[in-house]
């Protein structure tokens, strides 16, 4: 979220795409509710009439996979009836920036595709520079080349009509949603979009988000009170576990991991570094060397020094994509002896999950940490297979829950909280910190005694207390970070002393030469000499605005509101003096209300003034991206199995998408829209709830959704069981009819949608088939997330027999 | 720095005062308190279901959670949870939850049980030998043919994190990558 939880209160309309808060994040109604009772509308967009559905002010319905065509129409609707806030479009986003000549884009593909490899070169994007190096720009948004113009021609396509044929969105609920949306561009209203995995698990689920983005910043809705662009996220640490780096492509802090040409750290800092020879730009990342230096600190402590590239070596170099489904598919080949699943159950949260059981047989060695037995961790004697031929080794460890175990989470509005401890853990459980400090401490152990290349291993810094379970406070503080010799740090007029062993305050005083260890460098500012800054309990709320400033802490430097440079115009007055989130006094010299996005005064002043998008080196919001592998606009493809035509264009799916053997769009075998869902009752894969003998009562097996007509049309009744087939696979369960789901309209033919929540397996107190048998193996062209939310599929009344 | 219990009472107490209800705070802390969990030890803590991050205050008595429920002065939830957050007692107090460490020998039909020390000690074991059978110092780049260092172990995989506390996933990540493995994911990729 670049907002937070309460501060959905503050929208005059709250736009929710592809999620479903008041089933899956229901405590979020109390504060959408409260903006409600204030006259904000709530406004919903989805396949299913969710329980957000009937809660809103206007509901649309919504063809799986077809969010582009719905988030592009209403950015043509925005800038066709002049509902976009000029100044923010002008000033802070990069509207006015030239593009090169070189630019093109033509039946659904950019310029510089290579079909073969099916991939861009996203440097035919790049921006036309003038002689010193700088983007041309053209503040009147008039030239043909610059992003503003470009946009509006892009979208020009996105007709409310065309739109409304592709989406199956009955007109006027389109027009009802785009309206009150887009009357939220001007500068004294807020609107906030809300989204979940109905826009992120697609083929081009990045794009999607992107499009939600480039709406918020057409109408001036980032940075500010109630608006920003919020993702909704499903775990209570899935904010933590990205953040601390936990996918292949990152590091801690969202560093880099290093790639296999990046040789050593000066190559690595050059590639990662991003660089601007514009002034007021405060680019961020230029930052890069100093949490990267800072990080390799915490690692590899003394032993990391200058003249050893402070040990960058001993990091893993990846070649190519180690994606889950990546994964999946070289298990199944056989390709991998070992793996952990840390509180992971891939037998039930994957894609095309038949697969995955099958592969886990292929494994050596698995290691399952978790409260519960999963069905990751009793494959092998599922229901159908002999376990004398699956020769895994299977290692299922106890791990202590939540309140057995003291550390901290970060929800989706970024607050890390911290949990204390208020039991001992059942029985022999321990808690995750314990199990991975033995893993670590034997491997150092072994390694000591010889291997291959165990220096990484034997000089890793792993100093955590000499009891037997690790001081959880102590790795808090690493991760915060301390200096390691003494320092006179000169910022501005102030000279701060400090003592080696002292605890960085916040992260502007790391530093690239080693002088300082930073485990995290978004985290640092949350462990500071004040203390544990994410225990704080204190409901001081200045501003009245619900930002908390003193209740646990948020990273990054406790600001709550990211961007909040754009909540000002230029010379920092704030553009909605009703919600005032950060505001220059001039006299003073300094900013107040939230901790602004960097200390320099506002944008338009000649010496220090900085644009508001610090993380981009020309600090301004992308309308228009430079970096996707899929297009610098998002634009609408169907999903790979799909029951129609892309009407926008030739190109029918996402070009940049490789398209796996075990999918098809063949409507005469599998005639309806497959979608999966979850709900409030369940979690995840299941075993965190599937196993409570309170929820089991109120939801006791799985269960598919469909339609009163498709129903009719298959003489299936409410409860009788059903059979669902894909090209991946079969599963059974019980019917349930209802009218929240209903046919959609594609091209003049009706066409219907089943509904699957993917909660089930065959481990745990209530068990039953899992969607994501179903579902299949083909991701987002950006972040490879799989496209769990459309597929085709074929119902029959009657169970597996059928 | 640990904060104590006295010190953590003392913050709810303090933060209590501010609560908008006029409602004075009991000496029971963070727990407006009630009739059944009086005297009770209390602490707080955040569910760990979907990511709203709503507070909940655990009741124990004899080293056994007896109550848990909403957090009244968390400002985000106000006390109120949902079906699932209700439902964190049952995650604590549950017959289903893993006891032991378990082990599955290979083609075998059933799981034994074994000590932490013998399973750690044969993970340990499997773990090396897979970096070391596995572990790539070097590869030839297909593109430009020439060698680059990867130091890369590519034989085990690593998933999850997303249910894990902050400081946890942070040794995660420091322990895998230390261990040369690039095959390091977790739910949000999927």
């Amino acid at each position: 979220m670049t907002n937070h939880w309460i501060d959905l209160k503050n929208s005059d309309a709250i736009l929710a795409i592809g999620c479903n808060p008041a089933e899956n994040h229901p405590i979020s109604m109390k504060w959408i509710e409260q903006a409600m009772d204030n006259g904000g509308k709530l406004l919903a967009v989805d396949p299913r009439f969710t329980r957000t559905g009937s809660k809103a002010d206007h509901y649309a319905q919504i063809r799986p996979g077809t969010d582009i065509a719905f988030l592009g129409g209403m950015i043509n609707f925005a800038l066709q009836n002049n509902m976009i806030h000029e100044e923010y479009v002008r000033e802070y986003t990069n509207a006015a920036f030239i593009v090169n000549e070189k630019y093109d884009f033509n039946e659904g593909i950019f310029c510089s595709f290579d079909d073969q490899e099916k991939t861009y070169d996203p440097k035919a994007w790049a921006y036309a520079v003038d002689g010193a190096g700088n983007p041309k720009r053209d503040h009147s948004l008039k030239d043909p080349r610059c992003v503003f113009q470009l946009l509006k021609k892009h979208y020009s396509r996105y007709t409310v009509d065309m739109v409304c044929s592709i989406t199956g969105t009955k007109k006027e609920d389109y027009i009802a949603v785009a309206k009150a949306f887009c009357a939220t561009g001007r500068p004294d209203k807020a609107g906030t979009i809300l989204y979940a995995m109905g826009i992120t698990q697609s083929t081009h689920g990045t794009q999607n988000v992107r499009a939600t983005a480039m709406l918020q910043m057409l109408l001036g809705n980032i940075g500010i009170a109630g608006g920003g662009v919020n993702a909704l996220r499903g775990e209570s640490n899935v904010q933590g576990s990205s953040d601390y780096g936990l996918l292949f492509h990152l590091l801690p802090g969202y560093l880099k991991s290093p790639e296999f040409d990046n040789v050593d750290l000066k190559a690595y800092l050059e590639k990662w570094t991003p660089k601007t020879k514009d002034a007021k730009s405060a680019n961020w990342w230029g930052n890069t060397p100093k949490y990267t230096v800072s990080l390799l600190k915490a690692w590899y402590g003394d032993n990391a020094t200058k003249e050893n590239g402070f040990c960058y070596d001993y990091l893993p170099k990846r070649s190519g994509n180690y994606s889950f489904m990546k994964l999946m598919e070289k298990m199944g080949k056989g390709e991998l002896q070992g793996l952990v699943c840390m509180g992971q159950n891939p037998a039930v949260g994957g894609p095309d999950s038949l697969k995955t059981r099958e592969a886990l047989g292929k494994l050596d060695w698995l290691v399952t940490v978790d409260l519960w037995e999963t069905e990751t961790s009793i494959f092998w004697k599922r229901p159908g297979v002999n376990p004398k031929d699956i020769k895994t080794e299977v290692f299922m460890l106890p791990a202590a829950s939540s309140v057995e175990k003291e550390g901290s989470i970060s929800n989706s509005g970024r607050w890390a909280q911290w949990r204390y401890k208020a039991v001992e853990p059942v029985a022999d459980a321990k808690s995750d910190l314990w199990i991975i400090n033995q893993f670590a401490k034997r491997m150092k152990k072994a390694y000591e005694k010889g291997g291959t290349f165990p220096e990484p291993i034997t000089k890793l810094s792993w100093n955590y207390g000499p009891g037997e379970e690790p001081e959880v406070h102590l790795v808090a503080k690493e991760i915060n970070g301390y200096f390691t010799k003494d320092m006179t740090i000169v910022d501005k007029d102030k000279t701060l002393e400090f003592k080696a062993g002292d605890q960085v305050p916040m992260f502007k005083y790391l530093q690239d030469d080693g002088s300082t260890v930073s485990g995290c460098w978004i985290y640092c500012g949350s462990y500071t000499k004040e203390g544990n800054q994410m225990a704080r309990r204190d409901l001081a709320d200045p501003t009245g605005l619900g930002m908390f400033p003193k209740w646990s802490w948020c990273w990054p430097v406790n600001r709550r509101i990211i961007y909040n440079r754009g909540s000002v115009n230029p010379d920092g007055v704030p553009f909605n003096p009703k919600r005032v989130v950060i505001t220059w006094d001039a006299l003073e010299k300094k900013w107040k209300g939230d901790v602004p996005d960097g200390p320099w005064p506002p944008m338009n002043d000649a010496k220090e003034g900085k644009y508001p998008f610090i993380m981009l080196p020309e600090g301004h919001g992308r309308l228009y991206a430079l970096d996707m592998k899929d297009g610098p606009f998002p634009e609408h493809y169907e999903p790979v199995e799909s029951p129609a035509k892309n009407l926008m264009s030739k190109t029918q799916t996402n070009p940049a998408v490789k398209i796996p053997a075990n999918m098809t769009s063949d409507t005469a075998k599998y005639p309806f829209v497959g979608t999966t869902y979850r709900m409030t009752e369940h979690w995840q894969a299941g075993a965190m709830t599937r196993s409570l003998p309170w929820l089991v009562e109120l939801v006791p097996t799985m269960f598919v959704e469909i339609s009163q007509t498709l129903a009719r049309a298959k003489g299936i009744s409410n409860g009788d069981m059903v059979k669902v087939t894909t090209e991946r696979g079969s599963i059974e369960a019980k019917a349930l009819v209802t009218s929240r789901l209903k046919p959609f309209s594609v091209q003049g033919k009706e066409v219907e949608q089943v509904g699957l929540p993917w909660h089930f397996g065959y481990a745990g107190l209530a068990t039953g088939d899992s969607g994501n048998v179903l579902t299949p193996s083909v991701g987002c062209a950006n972040t490879s997330i799989p496209e769990f939310k459309a597929f085709l599929c074929n119902i029959e009344k009657g169970g597996k027999r059928a | 720095m640990a904060v104590s219990r006295r010190e953590f009472l003392q913050g709810g107490a303090a933060a209590a005062a501010l609560i908008l209800s006029g409602k004075k705070a009991e000496a029971g802390g963070a727990d407006g308190s009630q009739m059944r969990t009086k005297g009770l030890k209390s602490s707080t803590t955040i569910c760990p279901f979907c990511a709203v991050g709503c507070g909940l205050v655990v009741h124990t008595k004899n080293g056994k959670i007896v109550n848990i429920e909403g957090d009244t002065q968390h400002p985000i939830n106000q006390g109120a949870l949902c079906s699932k957050g209700s439902a964190l007692f049952q995650v604590a107090n549950n017959e289903r939850r893993l006891q032991k460490v378990m082990y599955r020998a290979p083609g075998s039909d059933k799981f034994e049980e074994k000590s932490w020390d013998w399973a750690l000690e044969r993970i340990a074991q499997k773990m090396k030998e897979t970096r070391d059978k596995s572990f790539k110092a070097k590869e030839i780049n297909k593109k430009d043919n020439k060698e680059y260092v990867v130091n890369r172990t590519e034989g085990m995989a690593f998933l999850g994190g997303a249910g894990l506390d902050n400081e946890e996933c942070y040794l995660w990540s420091k322990f895998a990558r230390s261990m040369g493995v690039a095959n390091l994911e977790h739910q949000a990729r999927i």
